[in-house]
């Protein structure tokens, strides 16, 4: 049983570089230890100027996604150890379909618009004033919308959906499960106004339902079940726009914008 | 802010303070055959192909009938050239594959809550597959009678 | 905008109930007329028994239908297929019109052939 395994990572420095390249360093194989561990080891012991993001090293911050071995994942809940048996080489590279700003750090700012455009806050029909008391809710209605408040925004189902990366407007499924959090939340009066985003060819009909996203979720938000759920609420939406006359303008604006 | 190319580049690259060359990768048209989720996937999409061949050889059927009987016994004679049972064997894995993920993936569309909680997938898929079932049980009743 | 959006709801209307009727009537009926009477496992009915069956009015509904909407089903599956998998979506208006123009093609033969069916 070696006590080493090899570590190729993708360097990449816009200074020289005109595209990344791999470098391979030899790390102890820890039985504890998990990709972030490698990571920081190399960075403490070897090379200092291996660049990437990390933070709470427990899997809830949603920093230290990267592709391991040609699958997104969060690097401090992947273990060396499952590795080792298949010959004991770990590809480490920067989340696919982002831009890479050095390393294994992707540029996000793309994903921080989308997100926006989904409106992920409460909106209500009317300003309520806080000595009208609090929003009540039963668990009963919590449990429609709580399993998509679990996402971390790791944007590991970015770099899992294809459509995100041959279709760069597409507004991705993370965006898309937040909205749809918020559609199914109670509290939430503001559907209305998420429809525009949502009900539009860069919206949900862009998705296919490969189902990647959900596969890849560390925190089984599922996110293609939360778009095809939208899918037939728009599909209502539409039929019922032949029976009501619906006037956007008449929701009243709620929110910051 | 020039945006400088691949090809293009022969100077050393600009890096300016504020606006590092982010790497911009290329999605190359064949992604799907790179990974085993992803052909599966297109596979999938492709099943609808052999969905659409078998409304063709319905509506060829259906053209027979319309026309009498030596142009129905000419159809079945037609239907046992054997490059179109390859065809259509092929086509039955991919109509049933079609099936199967269909049913699969439904219920992920259609969440049923009850007692305040949200019944589990198998469920929904169930009863899919029972209907399948019984209408396959239902056709060829009524065709082989 | 709005209209674009409301036309990709219909045409996911026509998607899922093609696919829904795929998934439950076309296995059976395939294995029948294509593997089964072929290959001789099963013999094929006369054309008298399948003409009583195909004059029935419930018969033909059933096959117009059933002719009619897994072809919009393969248009759209197999319009966003060509986006992704060719990477084609710049000639979004082409492979728009040579799908659902496709399955609208299929529709009206199926139509045709089953209302003057004798």
């Amino acid at each position: 049983m070696t006590d080493k395994i090899v570590m190729e990572i993708a360097r990449y420095s816009p200074e020289s570089d005109h595209e990344p390249h791999f470098e391979s360093y030899e790390v102890p194989l820890k039985r504890e230890w998990v990709v972030l561990d490698a990571l920081n080891h190399i960075k403490d012991n070897v090379d200092g100027s291996l660049t990437y993001r990390w933070s709470c090293r427990m899997g809830i911050c949603g920093s230290c996604g990267m592709m391991v071995n040609g699958e997104p994942k969060l690097t401090c809940a992947t273990f060396l150890s499952s590795y080792a048996r298949h010959g004991g080489k770990i590809r480490v590279e920067p989340l696919r379909y982002f831009p890479v700003i050095r390393d294994l750090v992707t540029e996000i700012g793309g994903f921080m618009q989308k997100l926006k455009k989904a409106k992920p806050w409460l909106m209500r029909a009317s300003n309520d004033q806080l000595t009208e008391g609090t929003y009540l809710q039963t668990p009963e209605q919590l449990d429609r919308y709580k399993q998509f408040s679990m996402c971390i925004n790791c944007t590991l189902c970015y770099a899992a959906c294809p459509v995100v990366g041959l279709d760069p407007v597409f507004i991705g499924p993370a965006a898309l499960a937040l909205a749809q959090r918020y559609n199914m939340d109670s509290r939430d009066q503001g559907a209305a106004e998420r429809t525009a985003t949502l009900a539009h060819p860069d919206g949900v009909w862009g998705c296919t339902f490969v189902g990647e996203c959900t596969r890849v979720c560390p925190k089984h938000v599922d996110p293609a079940g939360a778009i095809q759920q939208y899918k037939i609420a728009a599909v209502i939406d539409w039929l019922k726009s032949f029976v009501t006359p619906r006037g956007r303008d008449a929701s009243s604006h709620a929110g910051n914008d | 802010m020039p945006v400088a190319t691949q090809a293009t580049i022969k100077s050393p690259p600009q890096y300016t303070e504020f606006h590092p060359r982010w790497y911009r990768p290329k999605v190359s048209v064949y992604w799907w055959l790179g990974e085993r989720h992803y052909l599966k996937f297109i596979l999938r999409e492709l099943s609808s192909v052999f969905v659409a061949w078998f409304v063709i050889e319905t509506l060829m059927l259906i053209n027979a009938l319309h026309r009498g009987p030596d142009a129905y016994a000419q159809f079945l004679q037609t239907m046992q050239n054997p490059l179109l049972i390859i065809l259509n064997i092929i086509s039955m894995f991919f109509v049933v594959f079609h099936t199967i993920t269909w049913f699969n993936l439904a219920p992920s569309a259609t969440p049923v809550r009850m007692g305040g909680k949200r019944l589990p997938d198998a469920m929904i898929a169930g009863p899919a597959y029972v209907a399948w079932i019984v209408i396959s049980a239902f056709i060829c009743w009524l065709v082989l009678r | 905008m709005a209209k674009h959006e409301s036309n990709e709801a219909f045409f996911w209307i026509l998607f899922s109930a093609g696919g829904m009727l795929a998934a439950l009537f076309i296995p059976m009926q395939l294995f029948l007329f294509g593997i089964a009477f072929p290959l001789g496992w099963l013999h094929a009915p006369t054309y008298d028994n399948l003409m009583a069956l195909v004059r029935m009015p419930l018969v033909r509904a059933y096959l117009f239908v059933l002719c009619s909407l897994p072809l919009f089903h393969w248009a759209h599956r197999f319009r966003y297929t060509l986006y992704d998998g060719l990477k084609v979506k710049h000639l979004n208006e082409v492979i728009f019109v040579l799908c659902y123009g496709g399955a609208t093609l299929g529709t009206i033969v199926a139509a045709y052939l089953l209302w003057t069916i004798r």
